[in-house]
């Protein structure tokens, strides 16, 4: 217990008590010029009933989603070959997935522009090779989100899942061939239930910053808030109208704890299959 | 009738040679031991069994058909793992169904042969169990169980009692002897304990570095070793080198040895077990010492003697409580067709 108060310390005083602080903006209506008048309302919740706010609360979870499922698609193949890999091959496959992290992720998302863009390096190319006449828009539209965020956090569904199956004991899947399983039959009955927990988990980690993320739809999205990240942004800074914006950060994070309570609720059922 | 035939196996990892020319025939029925000191390729041979391994040269048939040709999956030959390899997400009675399911058997016979296994390894009451709330004794028992279900025409087991306490060990010895005679399926225990080999095993086939040493029976193998390796390896023994001449067998430093010379001329070694070995007076045994060590194990004790000119202790065992105490002199005893000659 001793050994924790400065760390507890510090996440009360610098993220716990701001949070809450910022949440009880909730019950008050904005001040003209920021900040909240000290009357309670309930009137910030009545907003979100707004089809506007709905409307880009679903394509947040919409874009989230399709981020979350082509990153289980194409994380799992790929976290499972990297676990069968030699030694030394899977040092360098886990290097260089973690490799773009050193990059600041703002130069990565801006680099996706460059190459993108009209007179981009992708459309250069594909007129270089006469395979079309005139650039390609690729930008700025919800398919470019998805790219983007995919780019970003693809790496946090590969490497939960990578290690899962990395510590999955062989001889199951051995004990299983010699029950009289095929491969795909072993695969499916030992390998991926066993597995499943950490792709969840996998899930959870890209699910939560697409949903809330602004970065992307700012840059590849072309700037209209269509994200609830960008929303979020946009009540603080541009409407300066504090009190709806914490209320739609609320449903942030209230979205967050529920998706995290069902992937534990569902990683234990799966273990208790 | 042979049941197994492994013919001329040999299988190398870069440079360590694993096996080297096995060749081994084990009989339907017969409860069969491989031991041997770890890396011997006891395990490799289980493993190529199994379909997990391949061989760089040799055959192996079951039945007569080539078993190298088919995949792990479609084998006849179930293994019961060191580690037990339970799929932790099923219940007991899902992984012991596990394998008939696989085979595409209606549900009812599934259940009712789940149901019999369970009951035979005593089991029936766990089958809702996770394998995580069982004792090590009990997930053995589901391995066990998991790995006869299917009726294989052989049964590999890896180190089946290693992971267990002394007591469960003694009870799950029994089990298995008793199990192996009631299904009637040919055991094969691969194992580094030969006390485990000697009580389960009708025959054991010795290994060391890749190779066979010698296959025969428990008794045979203790009485009649034929290799240096397997007179040390197996039990206790002392051991004397020396020379096979027209007169005896000679040692440098201790002369003549009692011993029926069955060999050719040439280096030798002489094997002559602890119990064989009596003490008396010095001066008329065939070689005189000093006590140097009394250790008493219950219902025998080990005394170890001092011979000058010998490198190791001799050992001699004596019912109940030895009379002798340290430093005294004695003469070893024993009769020539108690020692064993095997080539050096």
């Amino acid at each position: 217990m001793f050994f924790l108060a400065p760390g507890l310390t510090l996440l009360i005083v610098l993220a716990i008590v701001p949070m809450i602080l910022m949440l009880t903006y909730m019950f008050f209506p904005r001040g003209r010029f920021g900040g909240v008048v000290y009357e309670f309302t309930l009137e910030n919740f009545a907003r979100l009933n707004d089809p506007l706010y709905l409307g880009v609360i679903g394509d947040s979870f919409v874009i989230a989603g399709t981020v979350t499922l082509l990153a289980l698609v194409i994380g799992y193949p790929t976290a499972y070959a990297i676990a069968q890999l030699p030694q030394r091959w899977k040092t360098i496959a886990l290097l260089a997935i973690m490799l773009p992290f050193w990059t600041n992720f703002l130069i990565r998302i801006y680099a996706w522009i460059v190459l993108l863009s009209g007179p981009g390096l992708v459309n250069r190319a594909l007129i270089g090779i006469g395979l079309i006449d005139e650039p390609l828009a690729f930008l700025y539209n919800e398919g470019t989100i998805v790219l983007g965020l995919l780019y970003g956090y693809l790496s946090l569904m590969i490497l939960p899942i990578y290690s899962a199956v990395e510590r999955l004991d062989p001889r199951l899947r051995e004990a299983s061939a010699n029950l009289g399983a095929t491969p795909v039959r072993t695969f499916f009955s030992v390998t991926l239930p066993l597995t499943l927990p950490s792709a969840l988990i996998g899930a959870v980690l890209v699910f939560v910053p697409s949903f809330g993320n602004y970065v992307v739809p700012e840059l590849l999205g072309g700037g209209k808030a269509i994200m609830l990240g960008n929303m979020i942004r946009d009540q603080f800074l541009k409407a300066r109208d504090w009190p709806f914006g914490a209320t739609l950060a609320l449903v942030m994070i209230l979205v967050t704890c529920v998706l995290l309570i069902a992937q534990a609720v569902v990683s234990r059922r799966v273990r208790n299959a | 009738m042979t049941l197994l035939s492994i013919e001329g196996v040999s299988r190398k990892f870069g440079d360590v040679i694993a096996l080297d020319e096995v060749s081994l025939d084990i009989r339907a029925g017969e409860f069969f031991a491989l031991l041997g000191p770890s890396g011997c390729g006891k395990t490799t041979l289980l493993r190529i069994l199994a379909g997990f391994e391949w061989p760089d040269r040799g055959a192996v048939r079951l039945d007569g058909a080539d078993l190298l040709r088919q995949p792990p999956h479609r084998r006849p030959v179930n293994l019961m793992f060191q580690s037990y390899a339970l799929f932790p997400h099923m219940t007991v009675a899902k992984n012991v169904a596990y394998g008939l399911e696989r085979e595409g058997l209606p549900r009812e016979e599934i259940k009712k042969r789940v149901g019999e296994v369970l009951a035979k390894v005593g089991l029936d009451t766990m089958a809702g169990r996770r394998p995580s709330q069982l004792s090590g004794g009990q997930q053995q028992r589901v391995a066990l169980a998991r790995a006869i279900v299917k009726r294989p025409r052989m049964l590999l087991l890896d180190e089946p009692l290693s992971a267990l306490d002394k007591k469960v060990r003694a009870e799950m010895q029994l089990e298995l002897k008793r199990l192996q005679v009631e299904v009637g399926i040919t055991f094969v225990v691969v194992t580094h304990d030969q006390e485990e080999a000697m009580s389960l095993a009708d025959r054991i086939a010795v290994m060391d570095n890749g190779r066979i040493e010698q296959v025969d029976a428990p008794i045979a193998l203790y009485d009649r070793p034929r290799t240096r390796f397997v007179a040390d390896f197996i039990g206790a023994n002392n051991l004397f080198t020396g020379t096979i001449t027209g007169n005896g067998f000679e040692v440098p430093g201790l002369g003549y040895l009692p011993c029926k010379p069955e060999l050719p001329n040439g280096l030798a070694v002489l094997a002559v077990r602890p119990e064989r070995v009596r003490l008396g007076d010095p001066g008329r045994g065939a070689a005189d010492g000093i006590v140097a060590d009394v250790s008493f194990f219950g219902g025998i004790s080990h005394i170890a003697v001092d011979v000058s000119g010998h490198d190791r202790k001799v050992l001699a065992a004596t019912q109940g409580a030895a009379r002798i105490t340290p430093g005294a002199a004695v003469g070893l005893f024993w009769n020539p067709d108690d020692a064993v000659l095997v080539p050096a």
